[in-house]
């Protein structure tokens, strides 16, 4: 990133900006790389579906809470910048949660009580802290975006390894049964639906990860 | 009384709410270094959760539900705030924990500096907003038997935090491949702790 030329004016999707929008995809991802937002990731995501509506939740969540912040950010004293910025998050959030009983009625009985802890999702605080206190509007609203994405990702794919496997469905889809596995004798592993599965698949997710960027592997053990 | 210890025994191994709900799991990964920091968060969080779930009972039934406010008049026995709990839940926790660390430091010093940075934490911790809403949706009767759900759920995190501290001091001296170290082990063995935590499923209290 040093190479990066300061500019007095920057075009808007400028090599920082485009950085800002993709580091956080693989090299500091939210969830494998700072630890941050675990919680519902690994809650939501028996089934693909509830994984995608949170993902998309987040998204908007975060953007418009780092715009929003960003835009404050030099009248929040920082005092009491917290609770600030706990309103700001709480007031988006129950937009969400008012839009998804409206429209996605089913989904938003699953996802139950975890749109309400996308408040208390480290991830937007810990955006919010570290950058759109600190930085202009623009460049906010891509980093609020691109973690909100780090995360998602992550989200997605334990949900389509634990829905396939668990359930033999993809989206809804019976991709198993379509494939006629089910006469070769395959079964379901109704194991990859419960709790402690999530936990391990993301442990193994972050294996393969380390093992193929391997700057991010932590020098001291544990 | 017998339901009160139910709900207290379910809450913690059951329901325990960092393996069955993963909840607080962004703490419960990041601060389990040492089992001595594991244990001060453990100790913040059950008194954070065991005071604030049955304060947002109280607030949740007197002011938020529908028809809740008619003690105040019958004119607003159509009032349904329950859309404002959100932000009421938070509202209360960051203020609680505000004075709660009000309160340690000035009487009790000794367990202020023990406590130190995680007091404050807690008040984006998810097992605490998350203690309050399984209190709203699973609508707990009375005021006791939410208090015994809060500090219940805080000691099934206190449980957890603190054991897999041990296990992540003792594996500091395990030969472990490189892309695994660190965080991807600790998500592993906490799922092995979730599988042995799964074995209480299914008892009925």
């Amino acid at each position: 990133m040093s190479q990066t030329e300061q500019q007095e004016k920057e075009p808007l999707f400028s090599f920082r900006n485009v950085k800002l929008l993709t580091t956080p995809l693989d090299d500091e991802n939210p969830i494998t790389v700072l630890v941050l937002g675990i919680c519902s990731a690994l809650a939501v995501t028996v089934m693909l579906q509830p994984a995608v509506v949170l993902t998309i939740s987040v998204i908007c969540v975060m953007g418009l809470a780092n715009v929003i912040v960003s835009l404050l950010r030099n009248t929040i004293p920082s005092r009491i910048r917290i609770i600030v910025q706990l309103v700001v998050i709480a007031s988006l959030v129950i937009l969400v949660d008012q839009i998804l009983k409206a429209f996605l009625y089913d989904v938003s009985r699953q996802l139950s009580v975890f749109v309400g802890l996308i408040i208390t999702n480290c991830i937007i605080m810990g955006r919010l802290e570290a950058f759109a206190l600190s930085n202009k509007v623009w460049p906010s609203f891509l980093d609020g975006v691109g973690n909100a994405a780090g995360y998602g990702i992550i989200l997605v794919i334990v949900a389509f390894i634990r829905e396939l496997f668990g359930s033999g469905t993809v989206y809804g889809y019976p991709v198993m049964e379509r494939l006629g596995v089910y006469e070769l004798g395959y079964e379901d592993n109704g194991f990859m639906i419960l709790p402690p599965m999530a936990l391990i698949t993301v442990g193994v997710i972050i294996w393969v990860q380390r093992a193929r960027n391997r700057k991010l592997i932590e020098s001291s053990p544990s | 009384m017998e339901e009160l210890v139910n709900i207290f025994v379910r809450s913690i191994f059951i329901d325990n709410v960092v393996f069955a709900y993963f909840l607080g799991m962004c703490s419960y990964l990041a601060v389990s270094r040492t089992v001595s920091t594991a244990h001060g968060l453990g100790m913040a969080v059950v008194f954070v959760l065991g005071i604030t779930v049955p304060i947002n009972y109280l607030i949740e039934n007197y002011f938020l539900q529908k028809g809740a406010l008619s003690w105040l008049s019958p004119a607003f026995e159509n009032v349904d705030l329950s859309f404002l709990s959100f932000i009421m839940f938070i509202a209360v926790i960051a203020s609680m924990v505000q004075l709660v660390e009000m309160a340690v430091e000035k009487l009790s010093p000794k367990l202020y500096t023990s406590l130190g940075i995680f007091l404050p934490l807690i008040a984006v911790n998810c097992a605490i907003l998350g203690g309050s809403l399984f209190m709203q949706e699973r609508e707990y009767g009375t005021i006791a038997e939410a208090a015994s759900f809060g500090v219940g759920s805080g000691v099934g995190f206190y449980l957890a935090i603190v054991g897999i501290a041990a296990i992540r001091e003792k594996i500091k001296y395990s030969n472990i491949p490189g892309p695994l170290r660190g965080l991807g082990i600790t998500f592993i063995i906490a799922g092995l702790m979730g599988m042995a935590f799964m074995s209480f499923m299914g008892i009925e209290l």
